[in-house]
């Protein structure tokens, strides 16, 4: 399609300036949170969003269960000590601030959104009497039904509720525009938000938005490691425009950002190795706890933590004798003993000859309540599963009651990845916080993915109602600053230069992607080298000098996909900075370097990096720096705990 | 450029996973705006159904089939590498004896 079909006026030459007190990037479940947050402290908010609020962000399509609900009226568990697993669980290397508001506002979100038109119950009494169901408040459990905190809920039904709930609230969304920068002012040696730039996706208008305040609610990186050129969709677990544009600006801003070396081995790309997820046959995740069988039928035994063979379906959501609560089913994540669940007994541990391949996922022998809350309502409300694997499946044929679905890998897995193929997940490394959730830079607060360590659906709501209403108490003191013009002017030469170039000479996004994607598997594997991380740095370096000036975009939609790609780049160099300032290997961080000793428990700390005008800074925190988390927490939201509850 | 060297150009993309049904589409363009990798356009007349120009970046959320009013007037369909193997249990235990 050339200019003159495009579809939408092309306005690359015009531009808008937008000013609010409180401006949130990024309309995901965070930043909707935040939004809702700040508009009911009478703020003046404007949410900035890439695609289409109503349905944006990685879980904007649905999401079937949600964790650590610790204050739920069922639970049988504390906020601290949920906390205290989750940082024991990676050895310190968790974000014990963020996943302590996740562990005791969880629960206030769960109720906000249902006022605002959610979905938690089971109203409609289908699964009355099931023993994951609380027949009193018809709440639904998932993993340890004896202590009840993760919640399964009808996520479809959450991310319109909020976008209602923003427009009563009078927020002003602005849908389909990138934030390419963060407007900052100096202020002494400190860093101040002022606001932020954008482009409309669709007409390549430029936007300035001021603000006294603003919160970053972006995804975290992605498609470091995995390309396709042909399937660029599918290449990574959340969605294809979640790329981690967040992490990239506020980088080149000089925000703080920690634990950017821990990168896993590969476990989703349905681009390459992987089937779609919750698609393929296994047992975690929305799929606990189905029945595994081997390819003559036979089942897989669970066994609890100790090994104990597990005889009844019931005793796979219960803990083992002794043990007080389980956090998931599986040790997918390698959970450590005291918070580890049931698991199907693990290939390697198999008598030879004893089961034969492939494995099948079999929900048939399951009690109906168990079968048809995985197929039906937790395979439909989960993220992409509605419609691809739901709805689809069973118009091909697929009965639960009959059919066994195919294993590809080992667990939730499916897929075997190459050591080299690399992803950011499971905790992965992000902007450093305090407890205000506030950057380093002044008045950027920072919730849900953006963060370091994040994950989750209630994570993600929680750090980003708490976030909203931290940067509205911040906005009431702060007064709006005029940007400089010059650090405009520069951004739009930045972002509009590709256009300008001949496309039958030039580099599009696809092949600058791939060539990141290569140079990381090359020097950034499984095991990393020094000399081959400052080959990785030398060549990435190469990249932004001599090869952004050769990239060229067709129209206002490929060029917001070139500008990803030049976010990944800056994201996959802030991981080569990471990985050559940690030096030893850490199991907790899935870090480990040629030749270097595993690190010892006094060793543990936070490496925190940002970039000063082109200087990389460094400095180092202890894992648990955020001190006694209730104590702190309580100091740091007394006007919460007064109300205690988002609605007055 | 020609038409007919505009059918030269042309090229089977490496999945079609939207695929909208003319005779049933109303052209209302829900889908267009509810896709967050932004890969539809609309139809260039008014009345024509929406054109799916960047078939490779989508993420396979399914959100427009949600959205759409009409049944059936758009399918999902993930790539055949994609599309996953399920077996009736009875003809693996029917194989064991």
């Amino acid at each position: 399609m050339n200019e003159n079909s495009w579809p939408y006026p092309l306005e690359y030459d015009k531009e808008e300036t937008i000013s609010c007190e409180v401006l949130v990037l990024g309309g995901g479940i965070a930043g909707c949170m935040a939004a809702i947050a700040a508009a009911r402290d009478g703020k003046e908010v404007v949410l900035v969003e890439k695609g289409a609020t109503k349905m944006s962000g990685a879980g904007g399509s649905g999401c079937d269960h949600w964790e650590s609900a610790a204050t739920n009226p069922c639970s049988k568990v504390t906020p601290e000590e949920l906390t205290q697993s989750m940082m024991d669980d990676n050895d310190g290397y968790n974000n014990g601030i963020s996943h302590y508001i996740e562990c005791r506002e969880g629960w206030d979100c769960m109720l906000d959104i249902e006022k605002m038109g959610g979905k938690i119950r089971d109203t409609g009494d289908e699964f009355k009497g099931a023993e994951f169901r609380d027949d009193d408040s018809k709440l639904m459990f998932a993993y340890d039904y004896e202590n009840r905190f993760t919640l399964r809920i009808w996520g479809s039904t959450f991310k319109p509720a909020m976008y209602k709930e923003l427009k009563r609230l009078g927020v002003k969304i602005y849908d389909r525009i990138m934030v390419t920068s963060l407007l900052t002012a100096k202020n002494g040696d400190e860093i101040q938000c002022i606001g932020a730039t954008g482009m409309h996706t669709r007409t390549g208008k430029f936007f300035v938005f001021k603000s006294k305040s603003s919160i970053m609610c972006m995804s975290r990186p992605a498609r470091i490691w995995l390309f396709s050129a042909e399937l660029p969709g599918l290449a990574e677990f959340r969605p294809t425009q979640c790329i981690g544009d967040g992490h990239a600006m506020g980088w080149r801003a000089g925000a703080e950002f920690t634990m950017m070396e821990k990168s896993v081995g590969a476990e989703f790309s349905a681009a390459g190795r992987s089937y779609p997820p919750y698609g393929a046959g296994n047992n975690h995740n929305t799929w606990y706890a189905a029945s595994m069988i081997d390819a003559t039928g036979k089942e897989i035994p669970y066994a609890d933590r100790d090994g104990n063979i597990l005889k009844t379906v019931s005793e796979r959501f219960k803990p083992a004798k002794g043990q007080k609560y389980f956090m998931k089913g599986g040790n997918i994540d390698d959970a450590n003993y005291e918070i580890d669940g049931p698991e199907t007994l693990s290939l390697d541990k198999f008598e030879h000859g004893t089961y034969k391949i492939p494995l099948y996922a079999d929900l048939s022998t399951l009690p109906e309540a168990e079968r048809k809350v995985i197929w039906g309502m937790m395979i439909g409300e989960e993220g992409k599963t509605k419609v691809p694997i739901y709805q689809n499946y069973t118009r091909a044929g697929f009965d639960p009651e009959k059919h066994v679905l195919q294993c590809y890998g080992t667990g939730w897995r499916s897929g075997q990845f190459l050591p080299q193929e690399r992803q950011l997940f499971g905790l992965p490394g992000g902007f450093m916080n305090d407890w205000q959730l506030q950057s380093n830079i002044k008045g950027l607060f920072v919730a849900g993915d953006a963060l370091y360590a994040s994950n989750c659906y209630g994570h993600a709501a929680a750090t980003g109602y708490y976030a909203g209403r931290h940067a509205a108490k911040y906005a009431a003191d702060a007064e709006m600053k005029e940007p400089s013009i010059s650090q405009i002017e520069n951004e739009k030469k930045r972002i509009f230069a590709p256009l300008k170039n001949n496309p039958a000479k030039s580099i599009g996004w696809k092949e600058l992607n791939m060539g990141i994607a290569k140079t990381m598997q090359n020097y950034c594997g499984d095991v990393k080298h020094d000399e081959l991380l400052d080959i990785g740095l030398t060549v990435l370096k190469e990249y932004e000098e001599d090869i952004l000036s050769q990239t060229f975009a067709y129209n206002p939609h490929e060029l917001t996909r070139l500008l990803e790609v030049f976010d990944i780049l800056t994201n996959a160099q802030i991981i080569l900075l990471a990985s050559k300032a940690r030096k030893n290997n850490s199991k907790s961080l899935c870090f480990t370097k040629a030749g270097s000793a595993d690190e010892k428990t006094s060793e543990k700390k936070l490496i925190i990096l940002k970039n000063e005008e082109g200087e990389i800074k460094q400095r180092e925190l202890p894992v648990d720096f955020f001190g006694d988390l209730q104590e702190n927490y309580e100091k740091h939201n007394t006007d919460y705990l007064k109300t205690n509850s988002h609605v007055e | 450029m020609s038409n007919k060297l505009r059918a030269l150009k042309a090229e089977m993309p490496a999945a079609n996973p939207i695929i909208i049904d003319d005779e049933k589409c109303i052209a209302c363009n829900k889908c267009v705006e509810i896709c967050q990798v932004d890969l539809f356009v609309p139809g260039a007349e008014k009345g024509e159904s929406p054109l799916v120009l960047y078939p490779g970046e989508c993420w396979y959320c399914g959100n427009c089939v949600v959205v759409c009013p009409v049944e059936g007037a758009i399918t999902l369909r993930h790539p055949l590498m994609n599309q996953a193997r399920w077996v009736a249990k009875s003809d693996l235990l029917k194989k064991n004896k």
